[in-house]
């Protein structure tokens, strides 16, 4: 340890460096993956502005209506238009299953962490609880607990709060043990530094890049998941526009106008296409040559 | 590998233990009062005291865990609320259900997996691994309901080759009914391990070992099947946890092909407020998945000696 | 290059291999060629980058997808390899073996090593399963393991570096070979296994006249095991001759550079002297002779003039040197 210089070590923090950019503008994944998302996220803020009609405006003599010039993709059951009830079910769908990723990431990310460094009795602790939360089946827990807490909005978030932390506290378990036993970590704990710091400076910003690529996956299944809900009724409730509610009222149409079932789950699928293509690219661009 | 099973096993049971609380917590912790649910919004209270009473509900939290225990010890797993029937009589009735769609679906996974992912290895960066590749990152966004119904629109409605739901009342109609709920399921599960099998044998191929192997003078599908051997245990692993997860989606399918399985009893009794069945459901899948998780991790034990040391 | 001679066994001539890299193919290797006799181990020494496993790996087929045999041919007993793959591994079942670096990555994890030595006897010479385990279990004799019927079952994790090493030499004895391949078996080992290692590969060179290709950047190694020796730098030959020759009296500065740069044991007080300068990489090889810009003797024609790899005046046949200034190195 000698040779090591300590101020280098302790002042070395890891940040997104020019390489890191040009690295991602190479990734194809990366790029293509952003211009979808960004389109459709793009669609969503400008909803109010791009709509042709506010979603839930019903007009009970044009129920269920085909492709015509006033309705571009249709209308829906009561009378709404389909193509605006997409690009607002777009803001919906996707601002809940961002916002619902939000707490698992940080709670999981300091749970993993915690473990990770500090090992022993405390990480067993953390580990266990770990194993009985992935016991249970992913839509039975998040069912159970919008049992309790109820259905709607509220119910979504304190269910992914509890359901979905325990991935990001195994994979930032695993990296932390790892960046546990480098040099520059030991360095620093030689140089006396606090926990907190070194947590902080060296061990967080080496492990949490993992933690990002597994976000981006997490959203879209996130997401799949606020939309699964929307379907069996226990997510976001009428009228507003979600993509699952909306495939759950066409499927009794499916005979006659298969589109308003279909469309919702195409939506679907494209943003989490490009999510997944955003997450692989970031994962092909972080990973050490 | 005896000690090791025997680890597993005690992890297992450790496990189970904790989901059972787990459970028991999580119901009693509701806002919403079942005796209500049953008697309607203009019950006496002394009415809704009384069924409170007899469903043991104003007990302390304590005692009623364990009764519970002391019921699941016996077998009992309590008294629906709603129907009166024994909950495990009703569990009984629709696990071979629910048991069989999660069967055949890990069945069609595995076949779909496995050539697909070798296929597109050994092929890697020429047309069909871009293609197969392009597949597994657009699947994983596809919600498992969805394409069900697209299933249902292409296949029952149109060809009339399986029901629309339902299923059936001999053994033949019960298989065909489960065709298309088991491939929905399937495909929900399949991008994600087509991923890793791949990389994994990407991986394998490229280790010195496999230079060894040509090097003995073996075919390309003895080499082949070496590789796959290695290269599986990785992705058995995601496959154990991903069974677990098939089993929690259940709950969905169901839902779309109208069978009655656990999940949809599970979705009803939710609905009703139905106390022991909720939590007993909810403990015979939990404990399904931990049943699947400790296979998964014996037959990967199995398979590579290294996983024994753990 | 003299002509074959007869009791060659390996042939290798102009072997040319290239490597992708971005868009571009380079030059890894150029145009090596050398002969092994039966019962003969030739060196093949240079630093890390200088070609010398992708000129085995391109013996075998075994070559990374990045890299492609470009041109030359290989001879085994006489006979030719021919190019496509398939038929080279074909061709090669049982008289070209090869054994690599690091064993551990070099043997099935998953897999007992009796059964990885079994295997060679049961599908590719169609012994019964009896036959091949007793086989598999007699060449772990042969390699010096002992206990070998009880540790035929065991696991490569199992067991200790050394002994895993003589596995992999068990597995490419198995195939029966008259050549055998060597990518620095030695250089992963501790140095007293390296040398019982050493020691079992002459014993089986003398027992068995295998004609040994063996890889390293330790000219002690080779000191030990090889009686001739081929230097590489960037992918061409610039020294060949017999060991001792070589290594007492150098005819390429390369060579003497690298004798300069490791610690004389017999003259302890004498520094090492590292090679100025650095190996160049492969996008950016200099003009002419490439070890130009680090060589004490470069004039302005070693800039222009690739030198042809050619015979020492007055020495043996395969006594060779690819510098036009080898003169000056010998001492009068």
């Amino acid at each position: 340890m000698t040779s090591v210089d300590i101020t280098a070590a302790i002042d070395a923090a890891p940040v997104p460096t020019p390489t890191f950019w040009r690295r991602a503008r190479a990734s194809r994944s990366l790029m293509i993956g952003v211009a979808i998302v960004g389109l459709i996220v793009l669609a969503a803020i400008l909803a109010p502005v791009i709509s042709p009609y506010p979603p839930d405006q019903q007009d009970l003599y044009h129920i269920l209506g085909g492709i015509s010039s006033k309705h571009l993709l249709g209308t829906d059951d009561l009378g709404r238009d389909e193509l605006s009830r997409l690009i607002y079910g777009a803001r919906t769908d996707i601002l809940v299953g961002v916002l619902a990723i939000v707490f698992p990431f940080c709670f999981g990310t300091m749970m993993g962490t915690i473990a990770g460094y500090y090992g022993g009795r405390i990480d067993s602790v953390i580990m266990r609880v770990v194993d009985v939360v992935i016991a249970f089946p992913f839509y039975v827990l998040v069912i159970a607990l919008v049992f309790v807490v109820g259905p709607g909005i509220r119910g979504i978030f304190v269910a992914f709060a509890v359901a979905d932390w325990v991935v990001y506290a195994r994979a930032i378990r695993s990296a932390t043990l790892v960046v546990r036993e480098s040099n520059y970590v030991a360095a620093a704990q030689a140089g006396g530094l606090s926990d907190a710091r070194i947590l902080r400076r060296h061990v967080l910003p080496n492990t949490i890049a993992q933690a990002i690529v597994y976000a981006m996956s997490d959203i879209v299944l996130v997401i799949v998941a606020v939309v699964t809900l929307g379907y069996l009724g226990l997510g976001v409730q009428p009228p507003t526009a979600d993509w699952g509610s909306m495939i759950s009222a066409g499927q009794d149409y499916l005979t006659t106008n298969w589109m308003l079932s279909t469309l919702p789950g195409i939506a679907v699928v494209i943003t989490g296409l490009g999510l997944s293509l955003i997450g692989d690219g970031l994962a092909d661009v972080l990973r050490p040559e | 590998m005896l000690r090791y099973t025997a680890r597993r096993l005690a992890a297992a049971f450790f496990v189970a233990f904790g989901v059972t609380v787990a459970t028991f917590l999580l119901l009693h912790l509701a806002p919403g009062d079942p005796a209500r649910v049953v008697l309607g919004e203009r019950a006496s209270p002394q009415a809704l005291a009384a069924l409170r009473h007899q469903w043991g509900l104003d007990s302390s939290l304590g005692s009623q865990f364990t009764r519970y225990l002391d019921g699941l010890a016996h077998g009992n797993l309590g008294t629906s609320f709603i129907n009166k029937t024994s909950t495990s009589s009703l569990i009984r009735d629709r696990i071979g259900v629910s048991a069989a769609l999660v069967a055949l679906a890990t069945v069609f996974a595995v076949i779909i997996t496995v050539p697909l992912a070798s296929f597109a290895a050994v092929r890697k960066d020429r047309a069909a691994d871009h293609i197969v590749r392009a597949l597994s990152v657009a699947g994983i966004g596809f919600p498992a309901f969805w394409f069900g119904i697209v299933l249902i629109e292409v296949f029952a409605l149109r060809v009339h080759a399986f029901p629309v739901g339902g299923w059936g009342s001999s053994t033949e109609t019960h298989l065909r009914s489960l065709v298309l709920p088991a491939l929905t399921a399937a495909f929900a599960i399949v991008p994600i391990l087509v991923r890793s099998l791949r990389v994994g044998m990407i991986e394998v191929f490229n280790a010195d070992f496999v230079a060894t192997l040509r090097s003995k003078g073996l075919g390309e599908r003895r080499v082949l099947a070496h590789v796959m051997r290695n290269a599986l245990i990785p992705t058995l692993t995601l496959l154990g946890i991903n069974v677990a997860y098939l089993i929690g989606s259940t709950v969905v399918i169901e839902r779309v092909f109208d069978l009655n399985g656990l999940g949809s009893l599970l979705l009803t009794a939710i609905s009703q407020r139905d106390f022991p069945v909720v939590q007993s459901v909810t403990l015979v899948l939990a404990i399904g998945v931990v049943i699947v998780n400790f296979l998964t991790d014996v037959i990967a034990a199995e398979l590579d000696p290294r996983i024994r040391l753990e | 290059m003299s002509a074959v001679a007869v009791d060659t066994v390996l042939s290798v001539r102009d072997v040319t291999v290239s490597v992708l890299r971005g868009d571009v193919r380079h030059t890894a290797v150029d145009a090596v060629s050398f002969d092994v006799p039966a019962g003969r181990a030739l060196g093949l020494v240079g630093e890390s980058g200088s070609g010398k496993s992708l000129t085995l790996r391109a013996l075998m087929s075994l070559l990374p997808p990045a890299a492609r045999l470009e041109a030359g041919s290989v001879h085994l007993a006489g006979d030719e390899l021919p190019r496509g793959v398939k038929q080279v591994r074909r061709a090669l079942r049982g008289r070209m073996a090869m054994i690599f670096q690091d064993p551990l990555s070099a043997l099935d994890p998953v897999q007992a090593v009796g059964n990885q030595i079994a295997e060679v006897p049961r599908r590719v010479h169609g012994r019964s399963r009896r036959q091949s385990w007793e086989r598999a279990v007699e060449l772990l004799r042969l390699v010096g393991i002992p206990d070998a019927p009880r540790r035929a079952h065991a696991y490569p994790h199992e067991l200790s570096g050394g002994m895993r090493q003589r596995v992999v030499i068990a597995i490419a004895l198995a195939t029966e070979p008259s050549v055998l391949l060597c990518d620095e078996p030695t250089t992963a080992l501790d140095v007293t296994v390296q040398a019982q290692v050493l020691e079992l590969l002459d014993d089986l060179r003398s027992r068995l006249q295998l004609a040994i290709v063996f890889v390293s950047h330790d000219l002690a190694v080779i000191r030990q095991l090889c009686e001739d020796v081929c230097v590489m730098y960037t992918g061409r030959l610039v020294e060949t001759g017999r060991t001792i020759e070589v290594l007492e009296r150098p005819l390429h500065p390369y060579t003497l550079g690298l004798l300069d740069a490791i610690i004389d044991l017999d003259d302890p007080v004498g520094a090492p002297q590292p090679i100025p300068g650095a190996l160049p990489e492969l996008e950016r090889l200099p003009g002419g002779c490439t070890f130009h810009p680090r060589c004490f003797l470069a004039t302005e024609e070693c800039t222009t003039t690739v030198p042809e790899l050619s015979p020492a005046r007055g020495a043996a046949p395969d006594r060779a040197s690819a510098c036009i200034h080898r003169d000056r190195l010998i001492s009068p």
